[in-house]
């Protein structure tokens, strides 16, 4: 046992995996793992929006759940797997929820999409059969100014509908 | 946005995490789930030279039941703790307030014990805490204590904790026979800090009603509690004590005013969620054997 200790004035080597990729970048101990994830290793599908956990723009996946990027530090993410928006589709290739989301107008300027995106699918994959009222709690957690979040949940309503079709 | 610069240290065990804290005291801070401390670090309210990373100590995340005491870890996330079947059956007042903290993406990360530490006077766990009598486990260096929730609140964001000392459990007492609970929230927006909220256990003895206990958090600077055992009226289901007991309450408490709300309207909400936890936990008591 011992304690890892790390300069406030240095930067650290961080180890982590990012959609699937070992990925290698440096931070100082204050540094946020949204601006590492962004700055260090280019992510910018993570946006950042309050910086204080409370509008869910940053929302990435972190060792299978969904969670805030900007109250957390680079630092503690060492050796973490983590999700981003850009981790979802395939090129040009939409996730099924990617495109229920444009079809049904779930997004207008996008800022905060990138986080719902990610809270969305993490939640499908544990909900195989949701109800309005759960979706809507998991979204709760997200602020999306455009739109009246009703797009959101016809669109998780009708990929969840797909998913229990296909089983 | 950025915090101070800070040194960061990450120990793998209690041992290892008093010795940071009995060598750096209040220039550092123990940062568990971070859903609290990291606003706080980022905006600059705290500005520590130090910051301990507890959340890879181990030990400290189980929770088990004693003699009629549940005890909880202090890095129990309280994700892990909603979604534990078998601990919001021993503490349904726990189970009925987690929905109300944050949001699902922060209590995958927040932990019980980050909340008590952090004692944000909105909070729900501290008033469970408070309300059920529960108490706070706490070590430092110099040995280990355990001290009321009742007596460990002292203020906004202020406890009896001193600065070598970690909260490293929570002792809950087990919910008996007879007795029914209830949660009641208002807030802006679901999962928002707590404009004002309320918590109750009522519990009913051969049919007639013993004690009833009613906790409240975001009226006054921390959570307050009030307990009735004498009753003027036996019947359970007397429609007129909730609203009684409500009225009492009401006039008990000295509420905050800030932009959320003024204090006459938290008068107001800790009289209507008071009236209407206390009709909930006794019907709750009433079909629990």
């Amino acid at each position: 046992m011992s304690v890892l200790h790390r300069k406030s004035s240095e930067r650290h080597r961080i180890e982590l995996t990012v959609n699937g990729t070992a990925r290698v970048g440096h931070a100082e101990p204050r540094m946020l793992l949204s601006d590492f994830l962004r700055h260090e290793l280019g992510c910018y599908g993570v946006h950042v929006g309050c910086e204080h956990g409370v509008c869910g723009a940053c929302t990435i996946i972190r060792d299978g759940s969904a969670q805030r990027s900007c109250t957390q530090y680079a630092v503690q993410a060492d050796g973490a797997e983590i999700r981003t928006v850009e981790g979802l589709s395939n090129g040009q290739e939409l996730t099924a929820l990617q495109a229920a989301f444009k079809r049904h107008h779930a997004l207008q300027c996008g800022f905060c999409t990138a986080g719902i995106l990610m809270s969305a699918s993490v939640f499908l994959e544990s909900h195989k059969n949701p109800t309005e009222s759960e979706i809507r709690e998991m979204l709760s957690g997200h602020l999306c100014r455009c739109t009246d979040y009703h797009g959101m949940v016809q669109a998780i309503l009708e990929v969840a509908g797909s998913d229990s079709e296909d089983e | 946005m950025k915090p101070v610069a800070f040194d960061y240290a990450r120990p793998e065990t209690q041992e290892e995490a008093l010795d940071l804290l009995a060598e750096h005291g209040s220039d550092a801070v123990l940062l568990a789930g971070g859903m609290s401390l990291g606003p706080m670090l980022n905006l600059r309210l705290v500005k520590p030279s130090m910051v301990v990373d507890i959340g890879g100590v181990t030990g400290l995340a189980a929770f088990g039941t004693v003699a009629g005491t549940v005890a909880t870890g202090a890095l129990l996330r309280q994700s892990d703790a909603m979604e534990n079947r078998d601990l919001v059956s021993a503490l349904p007042l726990l189970g009925l307030a987690l929905p109300w903290v944050g949001h699902v993406q922060t209590r995958n990360r927040g932990t019980l014990g980050g909340s008590i530490a952090h004692a944000d006077p909105s909070a729900e766990i501290p008033l469970c805490l408070a309300t059920l009598n529960g108490q706070v486990a706490l070590r430092s260096r110099r040995g280990r204590r355990s001290v009321t929730a009742r007596d460990f609140f002292l203020g906004m964001l202020t406890t009896a904790r001193g600065p070598d000392e970690m909260v490293v459990a929570l002792e809950w007492p087990e919910a008996g026979p007879g007795e029914g609970f209830a949660f009641e929230e208002i807030a802006q927006r679901h999962g928002d800090f707590a404009i004002a909220a309320s918590a109750c256990r009522a519990r009913i003895e051969d049919g007639a009603l013993a004690a009833i206990t009613v906790g409240l958090a975001g009226v006054e600077d921390r959570p307050v509690v009030f307990e009735f055992d004498e009753f003027s009226s036996d019947p359970p289901d007397d429609p007129d004590l909730p609203v009684e007991l409500a009225e009492f309450i009401s006039q008990g408490v000295e509420p905050l005013s800030d932009q959320a709300a003024s204090a006459a309207h938290r008068r107001m909400l800790a009289r209507n969620l008071a009236g209407r936890t206390v009709a909930a936990a006794i019907k709750d008591a009433q079909v629990t054997p």
